[in-house]
């Protein structure tokens, strides 16, 4: 995941880059951004990485363990990161439903959806959620490296009327994750609290603390996202720790993130998702609504639906033991090389390979055995069904 | 973090103990620490020639994958089999259970070459 670049093979790197010279530190500091929770989570022990023009934590302690607390109990996410989007006026309903594959008009006050803006050619430029926080007013959270292209877009495509804000610079986002959710809330706020429902977002305060809270997220879990100012963050974090102690609260970084989203086959944008593909190729027809006359992308979406794609995003599992897939691997079937794996990982809640890849659609269907090459050796693979994690 | 006196540490850490005219490899508690959660070890072929400073093995993490450098010329005789059922042991007992392979050396004066603990020490801050 942490590469949101595309490279053309895979690379290993040596064991531990080499420590960074006062250059190269000071070109660190100027080209990625920190978010409001950057001191803390070097409090917390933080692994820092570069991600999406961010200095983002991608470990704390361990993937495995701060995965495993989510499954388990509960674990918080950064995801400060995220581009957060005001689009708000008198039509504002109406333009979003022509620059976005979903139906917002399906949206009452306080619901959200998963939805993708497309250019012209039906590729995907982002994939994100969209929240109707009143008639016409819109929060848009989208990919951190794609915000500023969004808002390019969007802005190049702007009509009367209709107000574009980045709100990302003054607002932080936690992701709240996992069964014990919800009673960690109810400490939080008070028992008598009700909790937004699935795709539901409501506003709340926590100690004077004014919060939006979406139950949405990324993992597979019950679980939260919340937005706040970004002057908030830190006593917001400490609180959630603080209290979330009682629960098995863990902080959790990046690379628990990617595992716990591919074992329910989330695409992550820059991987799996990318304007080279469009959202019919990538098994996401669900959320393009081709019932509405009119949406950028929607000429191309029709004729790939009618014609039926000529390649799948399919998620795959590793059949033997050995090295875990990783991104750009080659894929093979029937002895051809079909494809290449998109994401792939080691899956701590499975302890197996597993990953996705764009392959031929004649090769595309559940069960088809394929091989993974990786350092010059196949091994055995399948397609599997999503999601690859199912809950027990 | 634990740095043993009587080992020889590459920069690329690796740590090598010094056994007659063979010297066994493996990876540091600071690199298995950065590491976390090794979860496959690729080995090399008992019989491989390697060369100094030359990819001999590869550690992946959940996140991953980092070539292992050979610290000396050599010869691969004994490779870490356990490593293949419980990659773990490298990051539960990496100057112990968790070594990865054994080599002979060409020339065991080449050992002086490599770091001192107290100078791996100094490298890793």
């Amino acid at each position: 995941m942490h590469r949101n670049g595309h490279r053309a093979r895979p690379q290993r790197g040596s064991l531990t880059p080499p420590k960074p010279t006062p250059s190269f530190r000071l070109v660190t500091e100027t080209a990625e951004k920190k978010t409001p929770l950057y001191d803390e989570h070097v409090r917390c022990g933080a692994k820092v990485v570069p991600f999406g023009g961010w200095l983002m934590p991608v470990q704390y302690t361990s993937i495995s363990d701060e995965h495993q607390a989510v499954r388990k109990n509960v674990g918080m996410f950064d995801i400060s990161h995220m581009g957060q989007l005001i689009v708000s006026g008198a039509g504002a309903a109406a333009w979003l439903n022509r620059m976005l594959t979903n139906n917002v008009e399906k949206l009452e006050i306080g619901g959200s959806q998963y939805t993708f803006l497309l250019n012209e050619a039906g590729g995907m430029i982002d994939d994100l959620i969209v929240y109707r926080l009143e008639p016409e007013l819109f929060l848009l959270v989208v990919n951190a490296s794609r915000t500023d292209e969004d808002l390019a877009w969007l802005q190049q495509h702007l009509e009367p009327g209709i107000a574009l804000h980045n709100r990302s610079a003054d607002f932080g986002a936690l992701a709240v994750q996992g069964p014990r959710v919800t009673e960690l809330l109810c400490a939080m706020l008070g028992n008598a609290t009700s909790i937004p429902t699935r795709n539901q977002i409501a506003p709340f305060e926590y100690q004077q603390i004014p919060l939006q809270i979406a139950r949405t997220g990324y993992t597979g879990e019950d679980g939260v996202e919340i937005f706040f100012r970004a002057r908030d963050a830190s006593k917001l974090w400490n609180a959630f720790l603080t209290e979330g102690a009682h629960f098995g609260l863990r902080p959790c970084g990046l690379g628990a993130r990617d595992t716990l989203r591919l074992e329910m086959c989330y695409p992550l944008n820059g991987s799996d998702l990318s304007p080279e593909h469009n959202p019919m190729e990538a098994g996401l027809g669900f959320f393009v609504d081709l019932s509405k006359s009119d949406f950028v992308g929607r000429a191309e979406i029709a004729r790939a639906k009618a014609n039926g794609p000529s390649r799948r995003l399919v998620p795959f599992r590793m059949r033997t033991k050995g090295p875990p897939p990783r991104p750009h691997y080659p894929v093979y079937a029937g002895g051809e090389r079909v494809g290449e794996v998109a994401s792939g990982t080691l899956s701590p809640s499975l302890g197996y390979g597993i990953g996705m890849a764009y392959l031929p659609t004649a090769q595309a269907k559940i069960g088809t055995e394929l091989e993974i090459e990786i350092r010059g050796q196949k091994f055995p693979a399948s397609i599997e069904k999503k999601p690859l994690y199912k809950k027990s | 973090m634990n740095v043993p006196d009587d080992l020889r540490y590459t920069e690329s850490h690796e740590w090598v103990r010094v056994e007659g005219e063979n010297a066994r490899v493996g990876i540091t508690d600071h690199a298995q620490a950065e590491l976390t959660d090794v979860v496959y070890v690729e080995l090399p072929k008992v019989g491989a020639q390697v060369a100094a400073r030359g990819a001999t093995a590869v550690v992946e993490s959940v996140k991953a994958a980092s070539d292992i450098y050979a610290p000396i010329k050599g010869t691969i005789v004994e490779v870490n089999k356990a490593l293949e059922e419980n990659p773990a042991l490298i990051n539960t007992d990496p100057f112990g259970d968790g070594w990865i392979f054994i080599l002979k050396m060409n020339s065991p004066a080449d050992v002086e070459q490599l770091k001192d603990a107290a100078a791996y020490r100094a490298a890793i801050g």
